[in-house]
């Protein structure tokens, strides 16, 4: 192993977590919810009578960030994504991380962040499960194939 | 007069906007970032240990908080996850949801915001991440759910 001293961005990392954190501190304390991605978006698809607004409003708000951040941030500091995976590959992960996220009942926010901070058990083997295959994955398409 | 519900749907928006901020701050949007952070045995970008770091070191504070209270601050109902059952259900979608990560570098919150940013290739992996998640859906509702109550009669 060997550290990627060009990419690796330990402040704005770091910063961008503690929001992430802030914003689940407020929806749990505040709003009395877990902030789940997974969760809040897979709840409206199909959508259930009452139990829809607080979600929309939610997405609108996750909707609305690049903007702001595009309006915050100086050109200067923000990176192009690089995203390497073929159209063929990103359908086969988008459908393996819809359905995987629904049968798991959470993904890096809900199981990784929230369940994490709040010591749970059931979080923990989630969060080491979808991290290993992370890391299995990986290895395989940059190393074995 | 404003409303706890008007109150409610503020915040939703507040803390979904915050949240995508933190995903764009954090590199998380970054596809390369992700893959990078997973490629333990090539050059290895830590960034997202941090991204991790930062937010649970909140989250346990916050956390710890919600958990000695019996309302939130509005005086509503703390809705913490009931289900405490570490099962083949769990761990089986969580390897599927990994796998899922490793192939292209999105989880579904970098996902959507990167999407709203007019990324074509998220825009692609949303959609079939929705199909996904209806197909969970109807397996539930039409496979699962009978099963279940065919083993409880019997």
């Amino acid at each position: 192993m060997s550290i990627d001293w060009t990419y690796f961005t330990p402040w704005a990392s770091l910063t961008g977590g503690i929001i992430l954190g802030l914003a689940s501190a407020i929806f749990i304390l505040v709003n009395g919810r877990i902030l789940g991605i997974s969760g809040i978006l897979g709840g409206l698809f199909p959508p259930k009578v009452g139990d829809t607004t607080w979600r929309i409003a939610f997405m609108l708000g996750l909707f609305a960030a690049p903007a702001v951040f595009h309006a915050v941030v100086p050109v200067q500091y923000i990176t192009a994504p690089r995203i390497e995976a073929s159209d063929f590959l990103v359908v086969a992960a988008g459908l393996l991380v819809g359905i995987g996220t629904r049968y798991a009942s959470g993904c890096t926010s809900g199981h990784g962040v929230c369940g994490l901070s709040r010591l749970s058990p059931r979080s923990l083997v989630a969060t080491a499960s979808f991290m290993g295959a992370g890391f299995i994955t990986v290895y395989v398409m940059r190393h074995v194939i | 007069m404003i409303q706890k519900n008007h109150i409610h749907h503020l915040v939703e928006f507040a803390v979904g906007l915050s949240f995508g901020i933190g995903l764009m701050l954090s590199g998380m949007t970054d596809p390369g970032k992700v893959i990078g952070f997973l490629d333990l045995f090539g050059t290895w970008d830590p960034s997202l240990a941090l991204v991790m770091g930062g937010a649970i070191m909140v989250g346990f504070f916050a956390f710890t908080v919600a958990k000695k209270r019996t309302t939130t601050f509005l005086g509503g109902v703390l809705r913490f996850p009931t289900n405490m059952d570490i099962d083949k259900k769990l761990v089986i979608g969580s390897l599927m949801f990994g796998t899922g990560w490793g192939l292209a570098g999105f989880c579904p919150g970098p996902a959507l915001v990167s999407m709203a940013d007019g990324q074509p290739k998220a825009l692609v992996f949303v959609l079939a991440m929705l199909v996904g998640m209806l197909g969970f859906e109807l397996m539930d509702r039409f496979v699962h759910a009978p099963r279940k109550a065919k083993l409880n009669a019997a």
